[in-house]
C-alpha cells in the first residue's frame, strides 16, 4: 500500500459512504447535500490518480454549479411538500438492481484491466491540456461555446415570464405582530393557506 | 509524485482545521454553563414572531441566476488552461499567441452574447 493507494481507499469510502446516505436519507434538502459530499468525493479519487485539472474540473462544475442547480430544482418544485419523509415503494427491486450493476461493472472492470502491469499514474500536465486544447480541438472547443449558448438561451425561453406576471402569485410567508391581531384571525389565515385559496397575491413589504 | 505530496500539504490544512474547530467546540462544551429554556428555541429571541413554515417554493427567475452561474462556471473551467500556457506562446510553438487570444476572445464572445440576450429580455431585472 503506497500512499496513493491509502488516499485512494480513504476517498473512496468517503464517496460510497455519500452515495449511501444520499439514496437512504429521508430529507430531501440532506439527499442532495449527501449528493453533492459525493461529487466531491470523486473530486478526491481523481487527485492520486495525477488528474489534477479533471479534480479541479469536478470541483468547479459539479459540486459548486451542478449540485446548487439541484437544490433550486429542489426548491422549485417540491419544496412545498416540506419535511414530508421519502421513502420509495420499490426499495428491494431497487437495491437488486443496484447490486446486480454492481457486480456486473466489477466483473468487467476487472476482467478487462485486472492482469494489465501498473505503473506510476503522471497524468498530463494542465499546459498540455491547454496546448492540446487551443491546437488540436480549437473547433469543439468553439463549438462547445455555441451549445452552452443553445442552453442559455433555452432555459432563458423556458424560465422567462411572458408579460411579468405570467405565474400564480405565491403565498409568502407573512410576518406580522401577534399582538397586533386577535388569535382567531391567525387560526383563520392559517386555514385559508391550507385549503389553497392562498395566493390572492396579497404581499406585505 | 510531486504534485500529489502538494495536496497532501492542503490535506494537511483541511485535516488541522478540522481539528481545531472541533477542539475549540468541545473546549466551549465543557467550559459553558448549560441551562436551556424554550425561549432559547425561538427563531427570535426578541423581535417579530415568524408565522408560518420556512418552507416555500423559490421563484422560478432565482433559476435563471442558478444557470447563468452554471454557464460561466463552465466558461471559467476553460480560462484555466488558457491562462497557463498563453504567458508561453510565441512563435516557436504549435500555436501563436494571437490565435490563442483570438480563440478565447470568441469562446467568450459568444457566451457575452448569451448574457446579452438575458439582458435584453430582461431577466436580469427584478421589477
Amino acid at each position: 500500500m503506497t500512499g496513493h493507494d491509502v488516499v485512494f481507499v480513504l476517498v473512496g469510502l468517503l464517496t460510497a459512504g455519500g452515495a449511501v446516505l444520499t439514496v437512504t436519507s429521508k430529507n430531501l434538502m440532506h439527499a442532495a447535500l449527501f449528493f453533492a459530499v459525493t461529487l466531491g468525493g470523486i473530486a478526491g479519487v481523481f487527485l492520486p490518480l495525477a488528474a489534477d485539472f479533471l479534480a479541479l474540473v469536478q470541483i468547479v462544475v459539479y459540486v459548486g454549479a451542478v449540485a446548487v442547480l439541484f437544490m433550486f430544482g429542489l426548491m422549485l418544485t417540491r419544496a412545498p411538500i416540506g419535511r414530508e419523509a421519502l421513502d420509495g415503494q420499490n426499495r428491494g427491486l431497487a437495491m437488486a438492481v443496484a447490486g446486480g450493476l454492481f457486480v456486473v461493472l466489477s466483473t468487467l472492470v476487472i476482467g478487462a484491466f485486472g492482469d494489465l502491469p501498473t505503473a506510476e499514474v503522471t497524468g498530463p500536465r494542465i499546459d498540455d491540456l491547454g496546448i492540446a486544447i487551443f491546437a488540436d480541438w480549437v473547433l469543439p472547443f468553439e463549438v462547445l461555446s455555441m451549445l452552452l449558448l443553445a442552453a442559455l438561451i433555452g432555459a432563458i425561453v423556458l424560465a422567462r415570464r411572458e408579460t411579468g406576471e405570467s405565474g400564480e402569485e405565491l403565498t409568502v410567508t407573512r410576518i406580522e405582530m401577534a399582538q397586533d391581531r386577535d388569535p382567531d384571525a391567525l387560526e383563520r389565515e392559517q386555514a385559508a393557506l391550507t385549503s389553497g385559496s392562498g395566493g390572492d397575491g396579497e404581499e406585505h413589504a | 509524485m510531486s504534485n500529489f505530496e502538494q495536496w497532501g500539504t492542503l490535506a494537511i490544512f483541511v485535516i488541522v482545521g478540522c481539528l481545531l474547530y472541533a477542539v475549540i467546540m468541545t473546549v466551549n462544551r465543557i467550559m459553558r454553563p448549560s441551562v436551556p429554556s424554550p425561549q432559547k428555541l425561538t427563531t427570535y429571541e426578541c423581535g417579530v414572531e415568524a408565522l408560518g413554515v420556512g418552507w416555500a417554493q423559490t421563484n422560478i427567475r432565482y433559476y435563471i441566476f442558478a444557470f447563468l452561474f452554471v454557464i460561466f462556471d463552465v466558461e471559467a473551467i476553460f480560462l484555466f488552461p488558457w491562462a497557463v500556457i498563453i504567458g508561453d506562446l510565441d512563435a516557436t510553438t504549435r500555436i501563436s499567441p494571437v490565435f490563442a487570444l483570438v480563440a478565447m476572445f470568441l469562446f467568450i464572445g459568444t457566451l457575452l452574447e448569451g448574457l446579452a440576450y438575458a439582458w435584453k429580455k430582461g431577466v436580469l431585472t427584478w421589477d
